[in-house]
């Protein structure tokens, strides 16, 4: 029995092709777009666990010195008195015009860094393994990149470059040899790791040196994922949009295809086909098509995530100077949550379809569309769902607060706004029917409202896309807006110069400022402290800070003071995860300044960052290198003088750099942050359109009783075609009128409550009309799109079928 | 032992069979290194000290001891020096690597511990007034003429501190202090101390025990000591009852090639005599498996030419040094024609 | 006997008020016999014929089929009774538009594993159905459609065939056809033949005839 009924259910497709199609390729795109966002998690996510797997083998327990001075003196002393330390030390260093964060560890004493079968092949012999040890443990010795970190180096080294992927990227591992001479830091350690299990004895931490202290494991780094987070809930949150808006185009077809069927399913129980049956072959069929669905969504979103994964990685090293693995993995994570969403969205979108067939008596005639007052009904239900879910989301917001509160606020706003649209629509659409004159038109305004259950849930798809796509474009360019102004106030120096060392920067100071060229030195010192990384510049007292400081809030008076040595400035970011405000004062060790004078918007920098005097940061660090400049001059004036500087010091001209060029650097790696979410977003209008699209064609067949008629009142296909048009736009249009109000909502939240929360700063919000009139005139084309195949197939439509509306029931 | 993996390859890296009391790392080719060469003149105290132009070089003491019992134990302390470059540099540029080997055997167990450092930060080195062989918190200091030593080391499990005291001069193996590993000619400086009287006490998971005894030194160095035909060696120090005592070694050959065998015959009076070549004879007659391999644990001696004939047999027959490159180093007693106690050294086993 | 209706009663609620459409209904019909219903529009033949082909539950009474009381039968028990004792033809001829001819006339017998090529062979070949078999119904005239649903019932073997108004959708001439050909098949296969009409004409050429009217049988 199964297999002839399976078989008579399935032949449904072979007539309905193109409804086939539609319902696998929109679960295939809404698969694709949510396997793409979940292969970028999981990729970076990946990436930080295997970073900080990496890096917790240099953070076990460990003597270090809060000081920072901590030497290898030190070290042998511990040792000859018995502590089982392996020496660590860590900075940066520029590796092949690349900078790049570099552990020394002690080959002899250190944890296994790395599985030895780093750069040759895995079955690479053990004395290869021995030969590779000892290269790097011999002069010049060697580094261990990620092979994506190691590439661009190529053959520019000194030392020899190992590539492994048991190193994560951006992290170069050598031999405490090699690394404290590329460092050039013979004396400095950064910690000693602790080798013993068990903690050291309380009198054996007594006798430790008075700067030296017991670091338990795990405790001096911020892991990058609690960093990250945000970024990612982001993007998984438009992964689940772009899911949600399929899931409108999954439910939409399966309606259509069970509604279409409701005569085969009376007739196959007629023959003796019990319900139960029925439903189990048809959750067989949903499954099938689902799976379907989800192996070309994964196809699909693979390659997705492919173009997506290199912007990513720059966001994520440009804003959160994490790494993460460029070469996109497939895993089974992320293929498994795939099909099990595309499976689960699947059944949600046709459980409703399964209900009503479960309920539907055996001998109740075909297809009784709902009409008048009872898809008004039906409508006002929705509004009360979506009254409950808003009131939900506030009141979850308001007690969950911060980054996840305002996501669920984000999402329930979003939903019950799309509820609430048909009985928007219907409303609006009975309104211009009373203020239609003529028949036709009365006929179009009613007729549109007639279509709107057919079409609702497409319309939805389209105002959460249209919404999406006006809050993050608003996003991205009060972004974009913000930061150019901020950049032409920061880079306010026509050139800058590196010169190859202090002395050399002292003399080529002395020597631009004897041909009365204004010097800015660039120098700073950088604190390792508990709760970050703080940068410290000192300037000196010129103009060009007082003018152009991107000051967001600052004492009276403040770079007066700040010359002075009164107090300091600090930067947004800083002032956001202390809690600092202006006139607070800032925790840093004794000897700076500590007032804090003002606020400096620094956007794109994972560290704190803060401002003193020059003479305050020399007072505190001496050392501070003094290599790099500013230099203030007429424009026309830099390229004789690049030319000047490169034949007295012998400078390679990449040590010396135009305000512009800095400007064009920063800036693309700021498009590249939005190049994901203006692809998402782009991505998703597309799948709404397509949703529009697969609505209006399925619902064809439905409108030929409704044609009919009012065709033999003669009324002209062209008319009627034109009418057809018309009716798509008018609903799209208002769709999209109805979208910008939610959408301004979506950028206020993603401003004020989400970026704050992800990135740390609060930007000003603009608003650019002109970009939601090119939307909606998008969603516009989108509609004229989507109904011109209809209308097509409407205009060029045989009489004798039009006539069949009365010669036969449907 | 997280190092073990790395060290094992540095083993690898280069031959694997060495000579007596030696280790592995070392090449056959001399790669800019410092040769040995016939009729040498010692200079002390600085031939006590390092030799880092000279690829390999080592401290090597053994001592047999026993508590107020009779119970009987052995005691291995030993500092090696491999240099990946000839030559010393500041800090951490050092091309100077120090290991250093602690064992302690009883008739019932066998501990063994090792450090590794490298040179020219002070973690572990060789200074000669006063005389100190040290790495991380394990050391042999003393005298500058290495007369009296005091020794200490410290495993995960056992440590022990021991005060030597010389009842001898030293004496010089080979041709004065030139002592031939190969027929190819394969040599090293190589000098001893074997008439230590030791005290001190051992710490063992059951607590501390008073032993004396007595403690053999050896000082070699060299940069090619070895001949690519070589698979491994067995290394006698033999201390007879009648005060004679024996060194003999065995350079087992392999590829067809036979093997080398010397040693040096010091008599109770102290005169020393080397071994014509082929004089000093050793068979194993029982094989015992240790760490998954088989190791000959008792052995039969020969000397004619002193009549002497005895059997050599581990006091402990697991006395497996558990390090990066593993060996069997123990105390043997000795009887037949002789009786008396020594130690015995086998490498190359697989 | 195939077919017993004793006493049934079937209420249905109609502007308020519950009436019954159906008042203690009897009738027999054996193998073999073929039985025509008449009455008025809304007399409640259709519900009557439901009632027997097990696609409808009544108040009281008993309906037995083949020797199977309806009024113990659960829905999956039914739905076995539907696919394999009983066959209805409608009307509206309910075949499958996605299945070909072919594919329409075995399906019934498919679904009660009563697969018989020779037999639909036969069935198409009496029914003129054979030039038509790899078509599909939306290609088929009115009566082409009717004879594929008369050939899908009988392609299964009943032993009851039940049919309502089977040739109210044609004109005279091929109603006339369609029906002979479905009375000359029910005739040799020993099917019993319950068929609801309110032609007087097409009930004359059955074996027996009832009039329902007023909920009762006369």
């Amino acid at each position: 029995m199964i297999g002839p009924a399976l078989f008579t259910l399935l032949s449904h497709w072979r007539q309905h092709r193109f409804q086939l199609a539609a319902l696998v390729i929109g679960l295939a795109l809404a698969t694709a777009l949510w396997m793409a966002v979940q292969a970028i998690n999981t990729q970076a996510k990946a990436s930080y666990a295997e970073a900080e797997g990496y890096l917790q083998r240099f953070d076990q327990d460990a003597l270090t010195a809060p000081q920072d001075n901590l030497t290898v003196t030190d070290y042998v002393g511990l040792k000859r008195s018995g502590w089982p330390l392996s020496p660590v030390l860590e900075g940066r260093i520029r590796l092949g015009g690349h900078n790049i964060d570099i552990i020394g560890i002690d080959l002899l004493s250190a944890p296994p860094i790395t599985s030895t079968s780093t750069s040759t092949s895995p079955q690479s012999s053990e004395s290869d393994q021995g030969a590779f040890l000892i290269s790097l443990l011999r002069a010049p010795g060697g580094l261990i990149l990620h092979p994506q970190s190691a590439a661009p180096l190529s053959e520019r080294t000194e030392v020899e470059i190992h590539a492994s992927t048991d190193v994560p990227p951006g992290l170069a591992i050598g031999d405490i040899a090699t690394v404290s001479r590329l460092l050039a830091e013979p004396h400095r350690l950064t910690r000693l790791i602790y080798l013993a299990p068990n903690a050291p004895s309380a009198r054996a931490l007594a006798a430790l040196p008075s700067h030296i202290t017991f670091t338990p494991g795990n405790s001096s780094r911020i892991a990058p994922g609690t960093l990250t987070q945000s970024f990612h809930l982001n993007l998984t949150a438009f992964g689940f949009l772009s899911f949600v808006v399929g899931l409108f185009i999954v439910q939409g077809t399966i309606g259509l295809a069970m509604e279409q069927r409701r005569g085969l399913f009376r007739t196959l129980r007629c023959l003796g086909v019990p319900i139960r049956h029925l439903i189990l072959l048809l959750l067989i069929e949903t499954a099938a098509l689902a799976f379907a669905a989800a192996a070309i969504g994964l196809i699909l979103g693979y390659f997705i995530a492919a173009a997506l994964l290199p912007g990513v990685a720059v966001t994520l090293s440009g804003l959160y100077g994490v790494e993460i693995d460029n070469g996109l993995a497939l895993r089974s994570s992320w293929i498994l949550s795939g099909f099990a969403m595309t499976l689960l969205g699947a059944s949600i979108a046709s459980a409703f379809a399964f209900y009503s067939l479960w309920k539907l008596p055996i001998l109740q005639a075909a297809s009784t569309q709902a009409r008048g007052q009872r898809i008004l009904k039906n409508f006002a239900t929705w509004a009360q769902v979506a009254a409950f879910i808003f009131v939900t989301g506030c009141l979850a917001y308001l007690a969950l607060s911060g980054l996840a509160g305002g996501f669920v606020l984000l999402g329930s706003v979003m939903l019950s706004a799309a509820l609430l649209l048909p009985l928007c629509l219907w409303h609006l659409l009975l309104a211009g029917q009373r203020k239609a004159s003529s028949p036709l038109a009365q006929w179009l305004w009613s007729d549109a409202r007639a279509q709107l259950p057919g079409l609702s849930l497409s319309l939805m798809a389209l105002m959460l896309a249209l919404a999406t796509n006006i809050g993050v474009g608003t996003m991205v360019s009060s972004f974009r807006l913000t930061f150019d102004g901020w950049l032409d106030q920061r880079l306010s120096s026509e050139l800058y110069v590196t010169a190859r060392d202090d002395a050399q920067g002292t003399q080529l100071q002395q020597w631009l400022e004897e041909k009365g060229i204004r010097v800015l030195p660039i120098r700073f010192d950088v604190l390792q402290q508990r709760s970050g990384q703080i940068t410290i510049y000192g300037v000196r007292d010129d103009a060009t800070y007082r003018d152009n400081w991107p000051m967001l809030d600052a004492l009276p008076r403040a770079w007066d003071r700040l010359s002075d040595g009164q107090g300091i400035l600090i930067s947004e970011q800083l002032a956001r995860r202390q809690g600092l405000e202006a006139g607070d004062t800032i925790a840093l060790p004794p000897g700076w300044p500590n007032k804090i004078l003002g606020i400096y918007a620094d956007y794109g920098n994972p560290h704190g960052q803060a401002i003193v005097s020059m003479a305050a940061l020399l007072r505190n660090a001496p050392d501070a290198t003094n290599q790099r400049f500013g230099l203030r001059l007429d424009a026309s004036e830099t390229p004789a003088l690049i030319k000047e500087i490169q034949e007295e010091f012998d400078l390679e001209r990449e040590n010396i750099t135009e305000q512009e060029k800095i400007k064009a650097a920063s800036r693309r790696i700021f498009n590249q942050t939005f190049r994901v979410t203006d692809s998402l977003k782009l991505l998703t209008l597309g799948v709404a359109s397509f949703a529009m699209f697969i609505s209006l064609v399925t619902l064809w067949s439905q409108r030929l009783p409704q044609l009919g008629p009012v065709w033999a009142m003669g009324v002209s296909r062209k008319t009627l075609a034109l009418i057809d048009i018309l009716r798509s736009l008018l609903m799209a249009g208002l769709t999209a009128l109805l979208a910008l109000p939610l959408g301004l909502f979506l950028s206020w939240t993603l401003l004020v409550v989400i970026n704050t929360e992800a990135f740390g700063w609060r930007l000003p919000l603009y608003l650019f009309p002109l970009d939601w009139l090119w939307l909606v005139l998008l969603s516009l084309l989108a509609a004229l799109l989507a109904a011109l195949l209809p209308a097509w197939r409407l205009f060029h439509l045989h009489p004798s079928e039009l006539l069949k509306v009365f010669s036969s029931e449907r | 032992m997280s190092v073990n993996r790395f060290l094992l390859c540095l083993s690898l890296l280069v031959p694997s069979s060495c000579f007596a009391q030696g280790f592995a790392g070392l090449g056959t080719q001399a790669d800019g290194f410092a040769i040995p060469e016939p009729n040498y003149r010692f200079q002390f105290p600085a031939d006590h000290g390092a030799h880092p132009n000279f690829r390999i070089e080592w401290w090597y003491l053994t001592a047999n001891l026993k508590d107020e019992m009779g119970e009987e134990y052995g005691v291995q302390w030993t500092l090696f020096r491999s240099a990946l470059a000839p030559g010393e540099a500041e800090g951490w540029q050092s091309p100077q690597i120090w290991m250093g080997h602690a064992g302690l055997t009883s008739a019932s167990a066998h501990f063994s511990a090792e450090r590794l450092a490298r040179g020219g930060i002070g973690q572990a080195g060789v200074t000669l007034a006063p005389f100190e062989a040290w790495i991380d918190d394990w050391k042999m200091t003393g005298a500058e003429d290495l007369s009296q030593l005091d020794l200490a080391a410290t495993g995960g499990d056992f440590s022990y501190a021991l005060k030597a005291q010389a009842e001898g001069p030293l004496v010089f193996q080979g041709d004065r202090g030139y002592s031939i590993k190969s027929p190819e000619g394969q040599a090293s400086y190589y000098y001893s101390q074997p008439n230590y009287r030791m005290e001190g006490t051992l710490t063992l998971p059951s607590g501390p025990v008073s032993v004396r005894g007595n403690g053999w030194l050896d000082r070699e160095w060299s940069s090619q000591p070895l001949s690519e035909n070589q698979s491994g060696w067995d290394w006698f120090s033999l201390r007879f009852d009648s005060g004679d005592k024996l060194m003999g070694f065995v350079l087992r050959g392999k590829n067809g090639i036979e093997d080398f065998r010397s040693g040096t015959w010091i008599s109770a009076s102290g005169a020393v005599e080397p071994l014509a070549p082929g004089a000093f004879e050793a068979a194993p007659l029982e094989w015992e498996e240790v760490a998954q391999r088989q190791v000959p644990v008792r052995w039969r001696v020969k000397l004619p030419e002193r009549g002497v004939s005895v059997t050599v047999e581990a006091l402990n027959r697991q006395s497996w040094m558990d390090v990066a490159f593993a060996y069997w180093e123990g105390p043997v007693t000795v009887s037949g024609s002789h009786n008396g106690t020594g130690y015995l050294e086998m490498t190359g086993y697989q | 006997m195939v077919l017993s209706v004793t006493d049934v009663t079937k209420t249905i609620p109609q502007s308020g008020l519950d009436r019954p459409i159906l008042d203690r209904v009897s009738l027999q019909l054996q193998a073999g016999q073929s039985l025509a219903l008449t009455g008025e529009s809304g007399s409640g033949k259709s519900t009557l014929l439901h009632l027997v082909g097990a696609l409808d539950g009544f108040d009281s009474g008993e309906i037995e089929v083949d020797g199977t009381s309806l009024s113990s039968l659960d829905e999956p028990a039914r739905a076995l009774l539907r696919r394999s004792s009983v066959s209805v033809i409608f009307q509206q001829f309910n075949i499958i538009p996605s299945l070909d001819v072919s594919a329409n006339i075995s399906l019934h017998a498919k679904l009660a594993n009563r697969h018989d090529p020779a037999w639909e062979a036969q069935l198409a070949q009496r029914l003129g159905l054979e030039p038509l078999l790899s078509r599909y119904p939306e290609q088929l005239s009115g009566g082409q459609q009717q004879r594929v649903a008369i050939a899908r019932s009988l392609a299964m073997r009943p032993k009851l065939l039940l049919a309502d108004e089977p040739t109210g959708n044609l004109d005279e001439a091929t109603g006339d056809a369609v029906l002979g050909l479905m009375l000359e098949l029910v005739q040799e296969s020993q099917t019993a033949l319950f068929l609801v009409t309110h032609s007087p004409t097409i009930a004359a050429s059955l074996n027996r005839r009832l009039h329902l009217s007023n909920g009762g049988l006369t």
